[in-house]
C-alpha cells in the first residue's frame, strides 16, 4: 500500500437525525503515522463522526476511506485496520482482562496462541502485566482505560480512533493516558484520531481538526492554527475559531 | 517502531471458526458466571413438572395420540413443552442480554469485528442455542429420576430438534431485542410474548382438547410457532419426525433470523432510524 494514502479520509460527510443536522459537509484526512486531534465542544458532532467511522451508523452522504478502502464497499477489510476506543466503557466487567482480550482477538479471527502472546506484550506496554487475571470490575478507572486502549491494538490496526478517552479521569490519569497513547503510536507506527474538547491535550506538532455544530471550522497543524489566530495558546485559538460559543471550552 | 504494519489479515475459514468459537466461549462464560440464571432456568420447568403436572395428573387424562403408542401420564405429556419452555426463556434471556450489551457498549465490540454482521449475529444465536440445549439436558436428567424416561435413543434424536428450536426462539428474541429501546421495556415482552406463546400452544394440553373448548383458540394454537416447536421436540424425543412442525419451525427460524439481521444492519435496519447501539450522541 502506498504510504501516501491517508489513514483516514472523510469526503463531504453529512449526517442528520431527523431534522437535526449533526454533521454538515465535513471533509478532512489523517496523514499516515500522524496524530490528529478532533477538537470540538460537546454536541459538536464528534460522537456521530465516530459512529460513522466505526460503521455503527450507515453513511448516507459523503465518503469515508480507511487506508484507501471504502468503508461502505469494503467494510470488513476496512474494519480490520481499525482500532477503536469508545467514550463509554465497552469491557465486560465480569470477565478477566485476559478473557476480554481473548474474546476481542477471536472477533478478529486471531487464534489462542497469538492472542496470548499479544496480550502479554500489550499489557506489559501499558504497565498492567500483573493484572491479566484480574476481573475488569476490580480495576480503577484509569487502569480500565489503559486496558481498553491496549485492547484496541490487539489485532494490530493501522489506525486508532479514540473518542474522548480521558473523560472521567483525574488529571494524573489523563496525563498518563495521553503519554501512553503517544508512546504506543510511536512504538506501533500507527495513525491516530483523538477526539477531545480539552485543548491542553494538544501538542504543537499535532494536526488539529476543529469541529463546531457539525461543521468543520479549521484544519491544520496546531502551531499553524496558533499563528493564524494570533492566540498565545490552543485554548485561545479554539475560542477564536469557534466564535462566541466558546463558553465552557477547556 | 518495533512492530511493522502487516498486510491486512485474510478472513479464512479457520478465522471464521476462531471467531465463532470466541462468541460461543464468551456466552458460555457469562452463563457460568450467572449461576442464578442456570438455577432459575432449571427450577421453572421443575416447578411445572413436580407441582403443576402432579396436580393435574388426575384431572387431565391424555389419550393415545402420536407420537405416543400407549396411554401416557400428564407429566410425560408436558415434558416436551417444558423443554421448549426452557428454550423460550433462554431465547428471551439472550435477547435481554443483547439489550444489556447494547446499553453497556459490548455490542459495539461485537459489531466492530471485520466479519460479516450476519455471521456475527448467527454466532450469537448458535452460542445462545448451545446454552439452552445444556439447560434442557440438565432438566431431562432430573426428570429421569421423576420417571420421565423417553427411549434412550430419543436423547440423541432430539438434539437436531433442540438446535432448530433454539435457533428459532433465539432469533425471535434477537429480533425483539432490536425493537426494545431500553432494558426496562423488557417486562412487556415477557407479558406479551412469552406467556401468550406458551399458553396458546400444545405445551400444556393436546390441541384436540383445546378444540373441544374453543375452535378459535384451536386455530390460534395451530398458528403459533411455539406449538410446532413443542411438537417437533415431542416427536424427536420419541425418534420420529413431525414434518409439518419441522417445516414451520425451520421457516420461522429463517424469517426471524432474516428480520434480526435486517434490524441490526446499519444501512437499512431500525438502528439507522434510531441511532447506533450505545451511541453517546
Amino acid at each position: 500500500m502506498n504510504d501516501q494514502v491517508p489513514a483516514l479520509e472523510l469526503r463531504h460527510v453529512s449526517h442528520s437525525y431527523g431534522a437535526r443536522q449533526a454533521l454538515d459537509d465535513v471533509s478532512f484526512s489523517v496523514a499516515p503515522g500522524g496524530f490528529c486531534v478532533l477538537l470540538g465542544l460537546n454536541g459538536a458532532g464528534k460522537s456521530t463522526m465516530f459512529s460513522l467511522v466505526t460503521r455503527l451508523f450507515a453513511l448516507h452522504k459523503g465518503e469515508i476511506r480507511l487506508l484507501g478502502r471504502d468503508l461502505g464497499k469494503e467494510s470488513g477489510a476496512a474494519l480490520a485496520e481499525l482500532g477503536v476506543v469508545f467514550q463509554s466503557r465497552t469491557l465486560d466487567l465480569d470477565l478477566s482482562v485476559a478473557q476480554n482480550y481473548f474474546y476481542h482477538a477471536a472477533l478478529h479471527g486471531i487464534g489462542r496462541a497469538e492472542s496470548k502472546k499479544r496480550t502479554a506484550e500489550l499489557l506489559e506496554a501499558v504497565g498492567l502485566a500483573d493484572r491479566a487475571k484480574d476481573k475488569v470490575r476490580n480495576l480503577s478507572g484509569g487502569q480500565m482505560r489503559r486496558v481498553e486502549i491496549a485492547r484496541a491494538l490487539l489485532h494490530r490496526p493501522r489506525l486508532l480512533v479514540l473518542d474522548e478517552p480521558t473523560v472521567g479521569l483525574d488529571i494524573g490519569a489523563r496525563a498518563d493516558i495521553l503519554k501512553l497513547v503517544r508512546e504506543l503510536v510511536a512504538r506501533e507506527g500507527l495513525s491516530v484520531l483523538w477526539a477531545t474538547h480539552l485543548t491542553d491535550e494538544i501538542e504543537p506538532e499535532d494536526s488539529v481538526v476543529v469541529l463546531h455544530k457539525g461543521k468543520l471550522r479549521a484544519e491544520g497543524k496546531a502551531a499553524d492554527l496558533l499563528a493564524r489566530t494570533g492566540a498565545s495558546d490552543m485554548r485561545g485559538a479554539f475560542v477564536a475559531l469557534i466564535g462566541d460559543d466558546a463558553r465552557g471550552a477547556a | 517502531m518495533t512492530t511493522p504494519a502487516p498486510a491486512p489479515r485474510r478472513l479464512t475459514a479457520a478465522a471464521y471458526f476462531i471467531c465463532l468459537q470466541g462468541i460461543v466461549w464468551r456466552e458460555g462464560l457469562r452463563f457460568l458466571h450467572q449461576r442464578e440464571r442456570f438455577v432459575s432456568a432449571l427450577v421453572r420447568p421443575l416447578v411445572w413438572l413436580f407441582i403443576f403436572a402432579a396436580g393435574f395428573r388426575q384431572v387431565l387424562g391424555v389419550s393415545i395420540i402420536p407420537p405416543y403408542d400407549t396411554y401416557v401420564l400428564y407429566d410425560v405429556y408436558i415434558t416436551p413443552g417444558l423443554m421448549a419452555m426452557i428454550q423460550l426463556f433462554n431465547g428471551m434471556q439472550s435477547s435481554l442480554s443483547m439489550v444489556y450489551d447494547r446499553e453497556m457498549g459490548n455490542m459495539r465490540v461485537l459489531l466492530l469485528s471485520p466479519f460479516p454482521r450476519a455471521f456475527l449475529l448467527f454466532g450469537k444465536l448458535i452460542a445462545g442455542t448451545l446454552v439452552s440445549v445444556l439447560q434442557v439436558y440438565a432438566f431431562l436428567l432430573i426428570a429421569w429420576f421423576w420417571d420421565i424416561q423417553p427411549p434412550p435413543l430419543g436423547y440423541l434424536t432430539v438434539v437436531p430438534a433442540l438446535l432448530l428450536v433454539g435457533l428459532m426462539l433465539g432469533a425471535l428474541g434477537m429480533l425483539l431485542s432490536s425493537l426494545i429501546k431500553q432494558l426496562e421495556n423488557f417486562a412487556g415482552i415477557m407479558n406479551f410474548v412469552i406467556f401468550p406463546m406458551f399458553f396458546a400452544s400444545s405445551a400444556l394440553y393436546p390441541l384436540w382438547r383445546v378444540r373441544e373448548g374453543s375452535e378459535a383458540l384451536y386455530y390460534v394454537c395451530q398458528a403459533n410457532p411455539f406449538t410446532h416447536a413443542v411438537e417437533l421436540i415431542r416427536f424427536a424425543l420419541y425418534g420420529q419426525v413431525n414434518w409439518v412442525s419441522l417445516a414451520v419451525t425451520a421457516g420461522c427460524a429463517l424469517v426471524f433470523m432474516s428480520g434480526a439481521i435486517f434490524a441490526y444492519d446499519p444501512s437499512r435496519g431500525l438502528m439507522a432510524l434510531r441511532g447506533a447501539p450505545g451511541a453517546g450522541n
